[in-house]
């Protein structure tokens, strides 16, 4: 089997215990080839755990720029012996696997189409260090000394990363660097260096930041206004929460007063979390919580109250694989019908599909203008593949004109000048009602919120013709949200075609690289990603546009598919399901076998029956 | 019609307070409760305290949960902002809402089943986090709305209407906000308006979690004879450790009173409250000593009532927060939006 020979274009996979330290050494040999101008794609793939149970991270190196996961092991760093049968299936033919040769293993261990590249790690950490903690962390580092040899990776880039990260505290930065070398001088003196695969500068990575969707979405609350973030911690989603009370401290501190202008809650469980929220909302601050899945069922009888009250809210819903516990650390977006139908009754919610860590922060940011504006909650969904991995992505942008769109907020002085306020009355025929925040006007503009029924001046009313009114108007103000929310994305092929691909959120990155694929092959697909629902009525002239139209998701039952159909009332047929839901972020390769197969067998004539 | 206005009158003997206005003012819709329910009684004493205390009626936020005492919000401050949420969850609204604008009064009613249920654990979590507000639990052992079914203040062996007896121990809402570290903690009675009024007073002038448990018989379902929770039971084993009057700072004391009897306590806008003291042995500043009080007497089968305790300076969630002064939901862009420097920085930062 010969070897495999990659430039800027392979899959490097690194097997570890967790909690052993070994996710920064990971990080910084993401960083590195980044740093050399080649995108490279990171994916924590982690157990529900905190430590001793296996771990990896995946990194997709590609000068192309594709940064959905590919599928598939170019180089295994192989580091822990629980998972060493599985990750050793794992290699491509003609890939690499690179392991701690301390204790030798049995021939029976190892395969014969790859090329094997052993390292005594712990010897060389036992000679070297004393605590049984440096040698376990300094191990971590030596391996990344010893890839930059193997895969010609610039030291240099390594060491002023690690010299970014221990600035001002040398006495971490010193042994750090020695590990490095230390790695690299042993698999330059012992090793063919480098192999097959390897690291070439290039200049892809431009002004492009490398950040998670938690932390940008935490950004996007900061520039959003929001001064007030209940939450209860819950994987995916703490980073989230956790980023916000990070950047808050150094970015929304009074300067004269060293005082705060937030508030951040670690509420008793998601249903307070979602209380304060509403509370804060409903007295004119701009709140929201971060959740996932199971926090979102916890939540759903004040998002109907929210709903029916029309109080806004933000709910960051970081999604991760379901139903129940289910796969609490891999992603899926399988929330997508729980969230636009959260609560009892006849509810419909906002909800925004980012596809990267910079739309987390864009549409984050538009989320509290557009629950203001409508007033309703606004679902931001995101999922864990972009909320917990850090993305490639365009730097995030302020349009520093913008102001914040508070919505239709009556004053005591409009109230004063004899506007007629009531709560629930279409005044301007868009279904948007005006609101008052308590303690406007001694008089004038109180009113009672509840989630009973109530007529347009906010009055107790069980009439059925009241309630009626109420939830015609609001549809009405639904049909509003639709003009309000982002536009979908629209990509013609090349070709006119008569197959059009709908997709959404984080599936975009392996989407943008089957639809190459697809292309390569001579297959055309004009492809529109689904940004917000309500659907803009785009989705549906780009459906009516298309004689078939697949629907590619991160779930069982096609819940976006679903809710097209439901919506737009599609004929079901017109649309078919591409899914992927094992808990992996789906790949170009899955998306465009999946679509060239069945474009294949819709164009196959059939043959004649032949007798049994 | 579900919906009653009061018809406004002018009453030109009414009293006016120091803002100019009437009792009538500090008013609601008519009840629709039953006839004698003792949640009326506690919305009476809650329009009585306010325009007392001469607070703009605009500059209170009423919130509740759900349940017949939760519905009392819509018969007193008519002027005021409403928030009727969801069961058990009041805590948390007004948690939010109290974090958006530190400027209002956020004045909680809730009831047994309301906040000793389902509420149980956000009532715990909003003392414990001092958040600056009056809450009151209108008490009386039973589910009224859904007929008559026990609640979790019931005491154990008392009697239902139907003649079922309580057989499970009872929450005590009072023994946990004083363990919880609520910072003002009172007992009353719904028949006792004169004790009532004083200890709502005290709850709206004190700047942190204040709790007041009310007992309030329900005459529908739990005002028989067995109930431990009827007017005539509560009656007869009130025990009332103290009483409140309210100073203003520039009236002089007259009345006499025997050493060690009074003590006065001046709140953060200059009214003083006086505490007369009705039993030598009970000091309502030392939170364990009124916990070893309120246990011995409950098994001696009393219902004591009064300031159970009082922090004379509390701390509430803001000043742990460490929030700006300006009410959150006033800050603008300018304050919030960080500047364009700033933005470079965060970029910077991720390359």
């Amino acid at each position: 089997m010969k070897p495999i020979e990659a430039v800027n274009d392979f899959v490097v996979k690194f097997a570890n215990v967790n909690g052993s330290g070994s996710a920064s050494a990971n990080t910084l040999f993401a960083r590195s080839v980044q740093r050399m101008g080649v995108p490279v794609s990171p994916r924590n793939i982690f157990p529900s755990n905190i430590q001793g149970l296996p771990t990896w991270y995946e990194v997709r190196v590609s000068e192309a720029g594709w940064l959905g996961r590919r599928g598939g092991v170019d180089l295994m760093v192989a580091m822990n012996p629980q998972t060493w049968d599985q990750d050793l299936q794992e290699i491509e033919p003609g890939g690499y696997l690179f392991y701690d040769s301390t204790k030798p293993l049995p021939k029976s261990k190892f395969r014969d189409d790859i090329t094997v590249i052993g390292m005594p790690l712990t010897e060389i950490c036992n000679e070297t260090y004393v605590d049984a903690r440096e040698r376990q962390l300094f191990k971590n580092i030596i391996y990344v000394g010893a890839l930059s040899a193997l895969l010609d990776i610039d030291p240099n880039e390594i060491a002023q990363l690690i010299g970014e990260q221990y600035k001002g505290k040398e006495k971490l930065l010193k042994p750090n660097i020695h590990a490095l070398q230390l790695g690299r001088a042993h698999a330059l003196a012992r090793i063919a260096c480098p192999i097959g695969l390897r690291v070439r500068r290039a200049d892809r990575v431009g002004e492009r930041i490398f950040i998670d969707g938690n932390s940008a979405a935490a950004l996007g609350a900061v520039w959003g206004g929001a001064t007030v973030c209940a939450w209860y911690p819950l994987t995916p989603s703490t980073s989230l929460a956790e980023a916000f009370a990070r950047h808050c401290r150094r970015l929304r501190v009074d300067p004269d007063t060293g005082a705060n202008r937030y508030a951040i809650v670690q509420a008793e469980d998601e249903l307070a979390s979602i209380g304060i929220v509403i509370g804060a909302a409903w007295n004119g601050a701009r709140a929201f919580t971060a959740t996932s899945g199971p926090g979102v069922s916890l939540m759903t009888e004040f998002l109907g109250l929210a709903y029916f009250a029309e109080i806004p809210a933000v709910i960051f819903n970081v999604q991760r694989g379901g139903p129940s516990t289910g796969l609490p650390t891999r992603t899926q977006q399988a929330d997508v019908l729980a969230c636009a139908y959260a609560s009892h009754g006849d509810t419909k919610h906002v909800l925004l599909f980012p596809e990267d860590p910079r739309e987390c922060f864009d549409l984050g940011a538009a989320a509290f203008d557009l629950a203001d504006r409508l007033p309703t909650p606004v679902f931001v969904m995101m999922d864990l593949d972009i909320g917990m991995n850090e993305v490639l992505c365009e730097p995030l942008a302020w349009d520093y004109s913008r102001r914040m769109d508070r919505g239709k907020v009556m004053t005591a002085e409009m109230l004063e000048a004899g506007r007629e306020f009531g709560r629930y009355l279409d005044a301007d025929g868009d279904g948007i009602p005006y609101r008052t925040y308590p303690g406007t006007h001694p008089l004038r503009g109180a009113y009672f919120t509840r989630g009973t029924t109530k007529d347009r001046y906010a009055r107790y009313s069980e009439d059925g013709p009241v309630y009626v009114d109420n939830m015609e108007r609001l549809l009405a103000k639904f049909a509003t949200a639709k003009r309000l929310v982002p536009k979908p994305v629209l990509r013609r092929c090349a070709k006119p075609t008569r197959s059009g691909v709908i997709y959404y959120g984080s599936t975009a990155a392996a989407m943008a690289e089957a639809l190459a694929a697809l292309e390569g092959q001579g297959i055309h697909v004009d492809a529109m990603r689904v940004r917000a629902f309500p659907f803009a009525d785009e989705v549906a002239d780009f459906i009516a546009g298309h004689e078939a139209v697949f629907v590619v998701e991160q779930n069982r039952d096609a819940q976006l598919r679903t809710l097209l159909v439901n919506e737009l009332a599609i004929d079901p047929a017109k649309l078919q399901p591409v899914l992927h839901y094992d808990g992996t972020p789906i790949t170009a390769r899955f998306i465009a076998g999946r679509i060239a197969a069945r474009l294949a067998l819709a164009n196959v004539k059939p043959l004649k029956k032949v007798g049994p | 019609m579900t919906y009653l206005a009061k018809p406004q009158l002018h009453y030109p003997a009414l009293p006016v307070n120091r803002l100019g206005y009437t009792r009538r003012d500090y008013e609601g819709s008519v009840s629709t409760l039953c006839a004698g329910c003792g949640h009326d009684s506690i919305s009476a004493a809650i329009v009585q305290a306010c325009f007392e205390l001469d607070i703009e009626p605009h500059k209170v936020a009423k919130l509740s949960g759900i349940g017949c005492s939760s519905k009392t919000p819509t018969y007193f401050l008519g002027n005021s902002h409403g928030f009727n949420s969801v069961h058990g969850r009041m805590p948390s609204v007004a948690t939010g809402a109290a974090l958006a604008n530190r400027e209002l009064i956020y004045l909680g009613v809730s009831g047994d089943g309301d906040s000793a249920s389902i509420g149980l654990g956000q009532f715990a979590h909003c003392m414990r986090r001092a958040v600056n507000m009056v809450y009151i639990v209108e008490n009386n052992g039973v589910y009224g709305l859904t007929k008559g079914q026990f609640s979790a203040t019931a005491d154990k062996g008392s009697k239902s209407k139907r003649g079922a007896v309580n057989a499970d121990a009872p929450i005590d809402m009072v023994m946990l906000a004083l363990q919880l570290g609520a910072t003002f903690v009172a007992r009353g009675f719904s028949g006792d308006k004169t004790q009532l009024v004083p200890l709502v007073k005290g709850a709206l002038l004190h700047r942190g979690a204040a709790f007041i448990d009310v007992i309030s018989p329900c005459v529908a379902f739990n005002n028989h004879p067995g109930s431990t929770k009827s007017y005539d039971y509560v009656r007869e084993h009130n025990e009332a450790v103290n009483r409140l009057d309210f100073v203003s700072p520039r009236k002089e004391i007259t009345a006499e009173y025997a050493p060690g009897t009074v003590e006065e306590v001046v709140q953060h806008d200059g009214v003083a409250i006086r505490l007369r003291k009705l039993h030598s042995d009970f000091d309502a500043h030392n939170r364990i000593a009124a916990m070893n009080y309120l246990q011995e007497r409950a098994a001696a089968g009393e219902i004591v009532t009064g300031l159970l305790f009082e922090e004379p300076h509390p701390e509430d969630l803001h000043a742990r927060l460490n929030t700006v002064e300006v009410p959150l939901n006033r800050l603008g862009d300018g304050e919030l939006v960080p500047g364009p420097e700033a933005l470079e920085r965060v970029n910077d930062a991720y390359r």
